[in-house]
């Protein structure tokens, strides 16, 4: 069907329904929900990929920025931890977000392919680790990166202290790059980078990718709106639907196997990347 | 530190929310004045956001903070106020880590503000 006969009210109602359903998921799989949101809604909705990225990043903000008290009040979210990465990451962010909106939608498109393969493939390969038992590095010391972290489901205190902090820091410049030029929040790589790389905690480093997540794509999301790239037709829904979803998403948590939820994840992201890369490509 | 840091961020994105809320229903219900009406963006919302701005006349930069008083900018300025809550959380909390001598965490939060400072300022941006 020719997308210009459709009623015009009807993408917006769409979008909402699709948002919705990735807040959904996107809590039960453990991603962030952008990774799924730009490539889904600019390989099925008509809309221009500079208006999709920019809604990107703004529902990634208000999915993070939501959950982000709740987060930091229980101590899974580690503000001095976050607060050089955030810096390091806004800066990447910033710069990546230029360029994305320099570069001609082709290249980005197929790009945008790529990139959400890739996330896919790391998605499936990725293990996680709470071996914290590393000594820590000059550099995270100097900057305090270290807290205590108790676990009531696992009934355990948790000492941690970061490492490999100047790596670390170069990662973020990198994911907030990335994030910057696809509109993507970027979970999936910050929860390996705090996790792997860093040596914090599995729960610290998912609650501390949302408040990275919150700050970095702020910076990102002001180059879109000073470029004219927020729709609000768009932006609007997606922040209604992914808020609405996220809450329904965590009362499921408990009850929904996430191996399945995170397959179907996965699946859909290399749907989606495929499609992007073909779009791209013009095929 | 983390829980005024808690406390501001949970105030500002309720109101980003239900600001969201309002001043949508406000546009698409025509309750104000569109700018660019609902119903002719589809022959819009293909093109690329620099030549959406050529199409509709829209100001770049910070021009369409002149604009609230329509629903598509008074949408505008709900979604603005979603990438305003670091900055307004950072400048809340920069004032305290001076009064407490924590110098350190001072600087981080000084050069964040400056960073998003610089981005919400457009004058990197090239925008005007």
């Amino acid at each position: 069907m020719d997308a210009a006969a459709i009623p015009w009210w009807i993408w917006p109602l769409a979008l909402l329904a699709v948002s919705f359903a990735i807040g959904i998921v996107a809590v039960l799989a453990g991603v962030g929900g952008g990774v799924l949101f730009v490539p889904l809604v600019g390989g099925l909705f008509p809309f221009h990929l500079d208006f999709v990225r920019g809604a990107g990043l703004v529902f990634a903000l208000a999915g993070t920025l939501a959950a982000g008290p709740a987060l930091l009040r229980a101590g899974l979210a580690s503000l001095r931890l976050a607060m050089p990465l955030a810096l390091v990451g806004s800066v990447g962010s910033f710069a990546g977000a230029m360029a994305g909106l320099a570069l001609p939608t082709r290249l980005l498109q197929t790009a945008l392919g790529v990139t959400i393969t890739t996330i896919a493939l790391l998605i499936w390969r990725s293990r996680a680790t709470d071996a914290v038992n590393a000594e820590p590095d000059a550099l995270g010391a100097l900057l305090r990166l270290h807290g205590e972290f108790h676990d009531p489901s696992a009934g355990v205190t948790v000492d941690w202290h970061a490492q490999r902090t100047l790596l670390g820091l170069g990662a973020f410049g990198a994911i907030g790059f990335v994030g910057g030029v696809f509109g993507l929040g970027a979970g999936f790589a910050n929860v390996p980078a705090l996790n792997l790389l860093m040596g914090a905690p599995l729960k610290v480093a998912v609650g501390s990718s949302a408040l990275l997540i919150s700050i970095v794509n702020s910076s990102a999301a002001w180059v879109y709106i000073q470029h004219g790239a927020l729709l609000p037709l768009i932006v609007v829904p997606a922040i209604l639907g992914v808020t609405l979803g996220s809450r329904i998403g965590a009362r499921l948590l408990r009850a929904t196997p996430a191996t399945v939820v995170r397959r179907l994840v996965i699946v859909a992201m290399l749907l989606a990347g495929l499609r992007a890369l073909l779009k791209g490509l013009g095929w | 530190m983390v829980e005024i840091y808690a406390r501001w961020l949970d105030g500002a994105t309720k109101a980003g929310f239900m600001l969201s809320l309002a001043a949508f229903v406000a546009y698409v219900s025509g309750a104000l004045p569109a700018y660019v009406p609902p119903a002719a963006l589809p022959q819009l919302w293909g093109l690329s956001a620099a030549r959406f701005a050529e199409a509709t006349g829209a100001p770049q930069g910070w021009g369409w903070l002149a604009l609230v008083g329509y629903g598509y900018y008074l949408c505008l300025a709900a979604a603005v106020l979603f990438a305003a809550v670091t900055l307004v959380c950072y400048l809340r909390l920069l004032p305290m880590l001076i009064r407490e001598r924590a110098w350190l965490d001072a600087l981080l939060a000084l050069a964040q503000v400056v960073v998003l400072a610089t981005a919400a300022s457009g004058v990197v941006a090239g925008a005007g």
